[in-house]
């Protein structure tokens, strides 16, 4: 369980004369969820963005599922891009397009499955996120905000993926939409065998789904681990992050 | 690895044993890309068995995804509907796992109502639900007007009120702008009728009705039409989307919490405004397109720019100036507050912009001419 399902090593980011990642290495395992963190600019998107090919890093390189991404073909990334999804911070979901299709686009896509089974699959993932069964004839206009983060989420399953990205899942829910979309994940990690990363500033999300996660800061990673690992380095925007009002308020509940 | 998986398919046998149990056999990949030849496969086994026990062996099968589980699962239900007593062996925990997480998410099919499927039924259905959504459309349409009205009753009783800055903004807009735009096309089809009508009278040896021709059809038709139009394209099509656009960013939403009345701030401003540029824009396309003859006459028919004017004066009575100005705040009127209706009709998403803009500028469009077209009628039964 413990091969590297992405790796990263020295990546160097710039735009402009801004530079963003200066030598950013991580690595995540397979089966796990795994957390980037960091403040508003501190690249966690931007490094999301380069694992899944949207950006290329100034130099550095990016390997995932084995795939080294600077050099890889195109047939091989057409292949890559099949084997993981992707949640979009505002969902991303195609307008034109009812919440049924916008699931079913890549099975259509790159599949000849009857309609009928694709139809039946569709209804199932849309079940299993959570949404009515209503809201597949709905189109993403007509929902609201976790509706569209589930929508896009059972969007993002549907090949069954080995791997998942999501930007700020969680951001926009209530607290109890988080909390269902946080057990929601981890059920799919113990059943589907997903390996997660996830871009999150939700410390209820840090503390009760991710395994380990990288926190990034002055343009460097500045810890990696496990969240009793993380918390023992001595870093001021750890200490900030965590000694804050928010996190010594979850200190004192005792998680 | 799963990667070498990839490269095998979903496969599937059975025999028939000489007691009447039938063993299933499946194995290889299921998963989706893989699972073609294994579907048709299932459904034609489906179909041939029923009331049977079979013996079901999914030991072999290497790797599965939600697809070959669905598959699996219909299958199962649709031959345990069948009365078959069904016995699965060997399959893995994972797999078990799986098949259990998406059983308990499968939806067993529920009866919805059927859709309306026989083609002599659709049509009608298609045309009972555009009726009802014309009539919806007008009623909104009306309240819209009725609306409007009503703040415009506000606005002449307390005249502090009116907006006269946003009026003159818009009036620059939508008028001053438009000046190019107007100039160049109500040249144009001065040059048009000229030289049409300058080929047929020239047969006659009718050249200097030329200028009757031009200055009737342009002042009294062509350029209140044109004008219209081009301003339905320019001005209509950009209120539909400035308004849209303050809905969806929620700023009409703002105003009206802040107790400005968007019919007052946005709407009004905008009507008033088209409706004093519009009979400006066609006074002004009436001289270009009428010097656009005059220069057409007088290049291809020679008739010299003093003949053409001293013609005009006896030819073209000035009614037909007014009638074709009149027209302007009519138009005006229509493509305005079409173009503002739209743009509030805007909802949730980008798309509907686009929509409603095209909408917007097809419905002035016609309005405006099906006004031209009463205007015609009424005007010559009056014999003005």
């Amino acid at each position: 369980m413990n091969n590297p399902v992405i790796e990263v090593s020295n990546i160097v980011t710039c735009f402009g004369n801004n530079v963003v990642h200066d030598g950013i290495s991580l690595s995540v395992h397979e089966g796990e969820i795994y957390g980037l963190l960091g403040g508003s600019g501190s690249g966690k998107s931007t490094l999301l963005k380069q694992m899944i090919m949207l950006l290329r890093p100034q130099s550095g390189e990016i390997s995932v599922l084995q795939q080294q991404l600077s050099n890889i073909k195109s047939i091989d990334a057409a292949i890559l891009r099949r084997r993981w999804g992707v949640l979009f911070q505002s969902g991303a979901l195609y307008t034109s397009l009812t919440v049924a299709e916008n699931i079913a686009i890549k099975l259509k896509e790159y599949t000849d499955l009857p309609s009928k089974l694709i139809q039946d699959i569709v209804r199932m993932k849309i079940n299993m996120v959570g949404l009515p069964e209503t809201a597949a004839s709905l189109y993403p206009a007509e929902l609201s905000g976790g509706m569209v983060k589930r929508a896009a989420l059972a969007r993002a399953l549907i090949m069954d993926p080995e791997l998942l990205f999501l930007d700020e899942p969680t951001s926009g829910l209530d607290p109890i939409g988080a909390e269902a979309f946080d057990n929601l994940i981890i059920e799919l990690r113990e059943i589907l065998g997903l390996t997660v990363v996830m871009v999150t500033h939700d410390l209820d999300s840090i503390c009760n789904i991710v395994d380990r996660f990288a926190v990034l800061g002055d343009k460097k990673v500045i810890a990696e681990g496990s969240l009793g690992e993380v918390k023992n380095t001595d870093h001021p925007i750890i200490r900030q992050f965590f000694g804050g009002v928010r996190g010594r308020i979850r200190e004192q509940h005792g998680k | 690895m799963r990667q070498q998986e990839h490269a095998e398919k979903a496969l599937i046998q059975w025999v028939k044993n000489p007691d009447g149990l039938i063993s299933v056999t499946s194995s290889g990949n299921w998963s989706n890309t893989r699972l073609t030849v294994v579907n048709k496969q299932l459904q034609q086994f489906c179909k041939e068995n029923h009331n049977i026990s079979i013996n079901w062996d999914v030991s072999a099968v290497t790797h599965v995804d939600s697809a070959g589980i669905m598959l699996f699962i219909n299958s199962y239900d649709l031959l345990k509907s069948k009365q078959c007593k069904i016995t699965i062996t060997g399959a893995r925990d994972d797999h078990k796992k799986m098949y259990h997480l998406l059983r308990k998410y499968t939806i067993k099919d529920t009866a919805t109502a059927p859709p309306i499927s026989s083609h002599f039924l659709r049509p009608l259905n298609s045309i009972g639900q555009k009726t009802v959504a014309f009539a919806l459309d007008i009623s909104a349409f009306l309240a819209f007007v009725g609306e409007n009205f009503i703040n415009l009753l506000y606005s002449i009783q307390h005249p502090r009120s009116i907006r006269f800055a946003a009026i003159i903004k818009n009036t620059e807009e939508a008028g001053v702008r438009a000046i190019p735009i107007v100039a160049l096309t109500s040249f144009l089809i001065g040059v048009v009728i000229a030289y049409q009508g300058a080929v047929q009278l020239e047969k006659f040896g009718a050249n200097i009705f030329i200028v009757d021709m031009i200055g009737v059809s342009i002042t009294r038709e062509l350029a209140p039409l044109i004008t219209a139009i081009v301003v339905a394209g320019r001005t209509g099509s950009s209120y539909t989307a400035q308004l849209g656009v303050m809905k969806l960013t929620e700023e009409i939403d703002a105003m009206r919490t802040m107790g400005f009345e968007p019919h007052r701030f946005l709407i009004l401003p905008r009507i008033v405004a088209l409706m004093i540029s519009l009979p400006l824009l066609i006074f002004f396309a009436d001289m270009i397109a009428i010097a656009a003859g005059m220069l057409i006459s007088h290049l291809h028919l020679h008739l010299s720019y003093s003949e053409f004017i001293q013609r005009l004066q006896t030819a073209v009575d000035v009614k037909h100036v007014w009638i074709g100005i009149i027209k302007g705040p009519f138009f005006a009127w229509l493509i305005a507050t079409v173009g503002c209706f739209r743009g509030l009709q805007v909802s949730m998403s980008t798309e509907s912009i686009g929509r409603y803009t095209t909408i917007s500028v097809v419905n002035a469009i016609f309005l405006v001419i099906a006004c031209d077209a009463l205007f015609s009628v009424i005007l010559t039964e009056l014999g003005i």
